[in-house]
């Protein structure tokens, strides 16, 4: 570089350094190089996503180790995958009868629970709201909730089996029996603990008792209410699955009874991992929808 | 009119617990002009709260009655709109929403006073332009300060076209500047429309700044009202003139004796 080296030269001698203007050198901002960005990004991703990938390939190592033996009882993973194999990669295959893929028995048993749970969250946000409003109704109508949320989802089975003498609204009822107390408890919290300050201004504006429970109420109550949503959907999709081993069909519940019952352990195990996800995805539904039905109202 | 405007008679308030009674205001017998502005002082748990609730029907007194125009108070009202000392903005609602609900419901009617979806569009603007937050109105409440909160709240009290404007301690919460800027805007805004007002404070220098009178309250249990203090300043009002004119000086002296002197804070409460 010779043009570095007689500027150098330059600044060290003394006399002519003094004459001569500085040299302009114009201003720029450091930019950093595209590749070290995306290295950047790609580190904060990997510091997320990374943690839970180790942890699932060290669980699978440990019971690939623990199950490999033949004499083992539970199948290792590389067994799974390839016992299940066609289960796996089509999930949309129907050969009629239960014989389905996973995607027709979950959607089944989403649509249970589609049913089962709406009719909860209506039924359940109109009984918090009244148990929420009402002395009279809370004292009524609290203790029995206290007692029979307690209850387990199974054993409302035989009772509903026999009052609706069918198994398809007898799944329905065990889940709307389970998923409707979060409902109710949580959306009478959020009555009552709406502020006295909503309740002046509702009073100062004389509205009605219908305005007040739409404009006032219901809003003030949502983050309430999807809190009971989001424990509820969680508790519907456990009592669906219990609910359709007894009941039979299709769906994901029996489609594990049924695996069991001609000792396909390998697709009870992948029927599970595909349980867990869509538990997990319903309960994110409605956090998510929850989210932007009360944004501002949790944001004050 | 022989008939005063707005009227408190024998007003007295006990509140039972069990079989304890207490009793919060005795005796307390006033009344307001029209277009007439009053601030109630008086040290925390005097009832000054509790009276004007009562003016605003959120309680009902256990003795004596409240009057306006002749009318009896006894329920909550449009015609006694508030300002509550918190803002109540519904954190749901936009700016022009939190005031729209107001009219809508006052003017939604077809009676009389009813207007047109137009014409109460028109007035929550004309309100929200009032206290200068037109420009805001699609802002939710937690996007905006305090101070603007408060001045929804004010444009949804005036937006209801009260016969009195019903103010709890409204610049309370605020920093001495944003409430220096609000009263101005509350000054000016009572040189315009001439509202009759009752105001809660415990500023001395902003119910002296504000007011036509102020009433001065004894301490609780079984307050009322100790003195009236009528302040002769012209309007329009300046804080900065005012700060050396005699007159604004003599009020200031009266209340803060009042106050401090003569009926300070029991030892008991203020520890």
């Amino acid at each position: 570089m010779p043009a570095r080296a007689t500027a150098i030269a330059a600044a060290a001698s003394p006399t002519p350094a003094a004459t001569v203007p500085a040299e302009v050198v114009p201003f720029r901002p450091p930019v950093r190089p595209v590749l070290l960005r995306l290295r950047e990004r790609a580190a904060r991703v990997a510091g997320v996503v990374l943690p839970p990938l180790i942890v699932l390939g060290l669980t699978l190592l440990v019971w690939q180790i623990l199950c490999a033996s033949p004499k083992a009882s539970l199948p290792a993973p590389s067994k799974v995958i390839a016992d299940s194999w066609d289960f796996i990669v089509d999930p949309f295959y129907d050969n009629g009868g239960v014989d389905k893929g996973a995607f027709w028995h979950l959607i089944k048993s989403l649509s249970r629970v589609a049913v089962g749970y709406s009719l909860a969250a209506v039924v359940g946000v109109a009984l918090g709201v009244l148990v929420g409003q009402s002395l009279w109704a809370m004292r009524g109508l609290d203790p029995i909730f206290q007692v029979l949320r307690t209850i387990p989802p199974l054993a409302w089975l035989p009772l509903s089996l026999a009052g609706f003498r069918d198994a398809q609204p007898s799944a329905l009822f065990v889940i709307f029996i389970t998923s409707i107390w979060p409902i109710i408890i949580n959306t009478s919290v959020g009555v009552r603990n709406i502020p006295q300050d909503y309740r002046n201004v509702a009073a100062v504006i004389r509205l009605s008792w219908w305005e007040v429970f739409w404009k006032i109420t219901l809003p003030a109550t949502v983050p309430y209410i999807f809190t009971g949503l989001r424990i509820g959907v969680g508790l519907s999709w456990l009592a669906i699955v219990a609910a359709e081993m007894l009941i039979g069909g299709v769906g994901i519940g029996f489609f594990i009874w049924d695996a069991w019952n001609s000792s396909r352990i390998s697709d009870i195990i992948v029927a599970l991992v595909y349980i867990g996800i869509v538990g997990f995805l319903l309960d994110r539904l409605i956090a998510a929808v929850g989210g932007l039905i009360s944004h501002g109202v949790s944001a004050q | 009119m022989d008939k005063p405007y707005l009227k408190f008679e024998q007003v007295g308030m006990s509140f039972r617990r069990g079989e304890m009674a207490t009793e919060v205001l005795r005796d307390v017998s006033l009344t307001i002009a029209r277009g007439e502005f009053v601030s109630l002082i008086g040290h925390s748990g005097c009832g000054k709260s509790t009276l004007l609730n009562i003016l605003g029907g959120l309680l009902r007194s256990t003795a004596g009655e409240v009057f306006l125009e002749g009318q009896v108070v006894d329920a909550p009202g449009p015609e006694r709109a508030i300002v509550f000392q918190n803002h109540s903005l519904l954190p749901w609602l936009t700016v022009y929403g939190n005031v729209a609900i107001a009219v809508d419901k006052v003017f939604g009617g077809s009676g009389p006073s009813g207007k047109s979806k137009a014409e109460r569009h028109d007035w929550v603007m004309h309100n929200l332009e009032l206290v200068q937050m037109a420009q805001a109105k699609d802002k939710r409440p937690h996007e905006v300060s305090g101070g603007m909160k408060q001045r929804v709240g004010i444009a949804r009290a005036l937006a209801m076209q009260p016969k009195v404007l019903l103010m709890d301690e409204p610049f309370g919460a605020l920093d001495a500047l944003t409430r220096a800027h609000l009263q101005d805007s509350v000054m000016e805004i009572h040189a315009r429309l001439g509202n009759t007002v009752m105001m809660i404070t415990h500023d001395v220098d902003e119910a002296v700044l504000l007011s036509d009178r102020v009433v001065m309250m004894t301490n609780g249990p079984s307050a009322t009202i100790g003195e009236v203090l009528e302040i002769d300043l012209a309007r329009p009002r300046r804080r900065l003139e005012l700060a050396v004119d005699p007159e604004y000086a003599r009020c200031r002296a009266a209340v803060l004796e009042f106050l401090y002197a003569r009926h300070r804070v029991p030892a008991r409460a203020a520890a």
